[in-house]
């Protein structure tokens, strides 16, 4: 219990930001008509594959010889830039179909 | 290092202008492609930033960044329209294993200095990206029609009981440390399991609701990670997604009138107090014949698009319909339920993709007020966003739901392929009413045989 008080004593700014962002992301869409409801699924799916991030880290620090973080880090990579470039592609292709009047 | 940080503050920023003008109209296709360069601008910051044992390993970040990439614009240009609400669940699935790839070697490289908080925020990513993962690939085969409904009434206690498995064991295991040599991978397979318990039990029309939730999920298991890695931008946007997508995936329950935890404890199709011998009576069928004269002598039509016409893939043939119609003096609208189809938004994608113009898409309210003065309504494969039941029954599982009121018009035809219930499940009085007459056959074919009667009698 005490280790989670001094962790949020350290940390005061950046929970700070966790609560700002939490708020921020409530009233970034919270006006959005229905018929938008599917391709903003869609583009934050794509937004939340910014875990690739973590897996290009863990593979930058897997040592050359260590395969099975290099093999599942790199899995990690592929599965995270599928949801990454496929979710914005899918999402650009549904809004192109808006366009056209 | 600054500029580092100062790169991956920019990028969020993208993220975060990206999100904002995706839920407008006007700029959403903007929006997208910002958030797309803020998402580039990070990968890229991520690649090059100084950190520390760092080992390089960058043809292989390269080539499986190239292989992913492929991939994704293969599938995403491959799919068809009817299928993109499968596409975005399965893509969410793939984040969700990302997450799950890199906490479990994120686990077996703890040692006896890692704290306490950074096993517990470790092992929720772990958690939540594989639930995430797993209960997505259900939606998906739920949504494609390879899962079916499977529902019992323990099943809500088999998930409590299973989450509270999940949860202690990971208790057990941080506080623990390491002290059982295989738990980690326990942990993980309990944790894939509860995923396809979690969304196994709830119906199919649910599953866009569902996966609006496992979206926020994978933003919440990413925010996580991002602590693990003490990385801003993972951090920041894991937070966007998952508190944007919560408040769109309740958004999408209210669109519905339907409480969260009403979608994930099930509702839909379960046990129904009113659904004892169901709406009777005897139900009328017509001909193309009969329903083209009736079209083409009438001022205002309009089409009711549903899941039927997505499947039938009869948007085109709808469309030259609409234009036969037209040339001879028919108003032809289509009345849009918000939540028509397997996802909002779906009919007006479909119909936007058989050129059909934008102004002739009319929303729920604005179509409502307009079906008194409309002669024919044509229902195309919708069952549930028609059902006066949402109306007039108080028993009725979809009671209070905002529907068509196309019993309003004149005359109701329902194109349907056979007299099955709708997805969800439950009976429709409308097929028995004096006002509808069914017309059985494929959605497509039929509409072909309407335009044809259409065009026969200049």
């Amino acid at each position: 219990m005490l280790e989670i008080l001094d962790y949020l004593k350290d940390n005061v700014l950046t929970i700070n930001l966790w609560i700002i962002t939490i708020y921020l992301g409530f009233e970034v869409i919270s006006k959005v008509p229905t018929v938008l409801h599917t391709p903003l699924m869609s583009g934050s799916n794509a937004i939340s594959g910014i875990v690739i991030i973590g897996a290009i880290i863990l593979v930058r620090q897997s040592a050359s010889d260590d395969y099975l973080s290099l093999a599942i880090g790199g899995l990690g990579i592929i599965l995270g830039t599928i949801n990454v470039v496929g979710g914005h592609a899918v999402t650009n292709r549904m809004l192109e179909m808006f366009k056209k009047k | 290092m600054q500029y580092i940080n100062l790169l991956y503050i920019l990028s969020t920023v993208l993220l975060i202008i990206g999100l904002r003008r995706l839920s407008s109209p006007a700029t959403a296709a903007k929006g997208n492609i910002i958030a797309a360069c803020g998402m580039g601008l990070a990968i890229l910051v991520a690649m090059f930033d100084p950190i520390e044992n760092d080992q390089g390993n960058y043809a292989l970040i390269i080539i499986t960044l190239a292989i992913g990439s492929v991939l994704g614009l293969v599938f995403s240009k491959k799919v068809a329209m009817t299928a993109i609400p499968e596409l975005v669940s399965l893509f969410n699935g793939f984040g969700g294993a990302c997450a799950v790839a890199i906490s479990i070697i994120e686990v077996y490289n703890f040692d006896a200095a890692t704290s306490i908080g950074a096993r517990a925020t470790t092992y929720m990513a772990l958690f939540i990206g594989g639930v995430a993962f797993t209960g997505s690939l259900i939606a998906y085969g739920k949504l494609s029609g390879k899962v079916n409904d499977w529902r019992s009434g323990i099943s809500s206690y088999f998930n409590l009981i299973w989450l509270a498995l999940c949860l202690g064991l990971i208790g057990y295991e941080v506080v623990a440390m390491g002290q059982i040599e295989y738990l980690p991978l326990i942990i993980l397979a309990v944790s894939l399991i509860y995923g396809f318990t979690f969304v196994l039990p709830i119906g199919g029309a649910d599953m866009p609701v569902v996966i609006s939730l496992l979206n926020a999920f994978t933003g919440i298991a990413a925010a996580l990670a991002g602590i693990v890695y003490d990385n801003m931008v993972m951090l920041l946007g894991g937070i966007l997604v998952g508190s944007s997508g919560t408040i769109l995936t309740v958004l999408m329950c209210q669109a519905m009138n339907r409480s969260l935890i009403n979608v994930i404890v099930g509702g839909f199709g379960g046990s129904t107090a009113s659904a004892a011998g169901g709406p009777e009576g005897e139900v009328k069928e017509t001909t193309a014949n009969d329903t083209g004269i009736m079209m083409r002598y009438a001022t205002n039509v309009m089409v009711i698009p549903g899941y039927g016409m997505a499947v039938a893939q009869a948007q085109k043939a709808c469309k030259e319909l609409d234009k036969s119609l037209t040339e001879r003096g028919v108003n032809v609208n289509y009345a849009i339920h918000p939540v028509a189809g397997r996802m909002p938004g779906h009919m007006n994608v479909l119909l936007a993709e058989a050129d059909v113009p934008y102004n002739k898409l009319i929303d729920l309210d604005d179509a409502n007020a307009m079906l008194s003065d409309t002669d024919v309504c044509l229902v195309v494969g919708a069952n549930d966003v028609v059902n006066p039941s949402a109306l007039d029954d108080p028993g009725s599982p979809i009671y209070g739901m905002p529907v068509l009121e196309i019993l309003k018009s004149k005359n109701v035809i329902v194109l349907k392929r056979s007299m099955n219930k709708g997805y969800s499940g439950i009976e429709n009085p409308l097929f028995f009413h004096d006002k509808t007459k069914m017309l059985f056959g494929d959605a497509k074919a039929t509409i072909e045989k309407l335009n044809e009667e259409v065009k026969s009698m200049d």
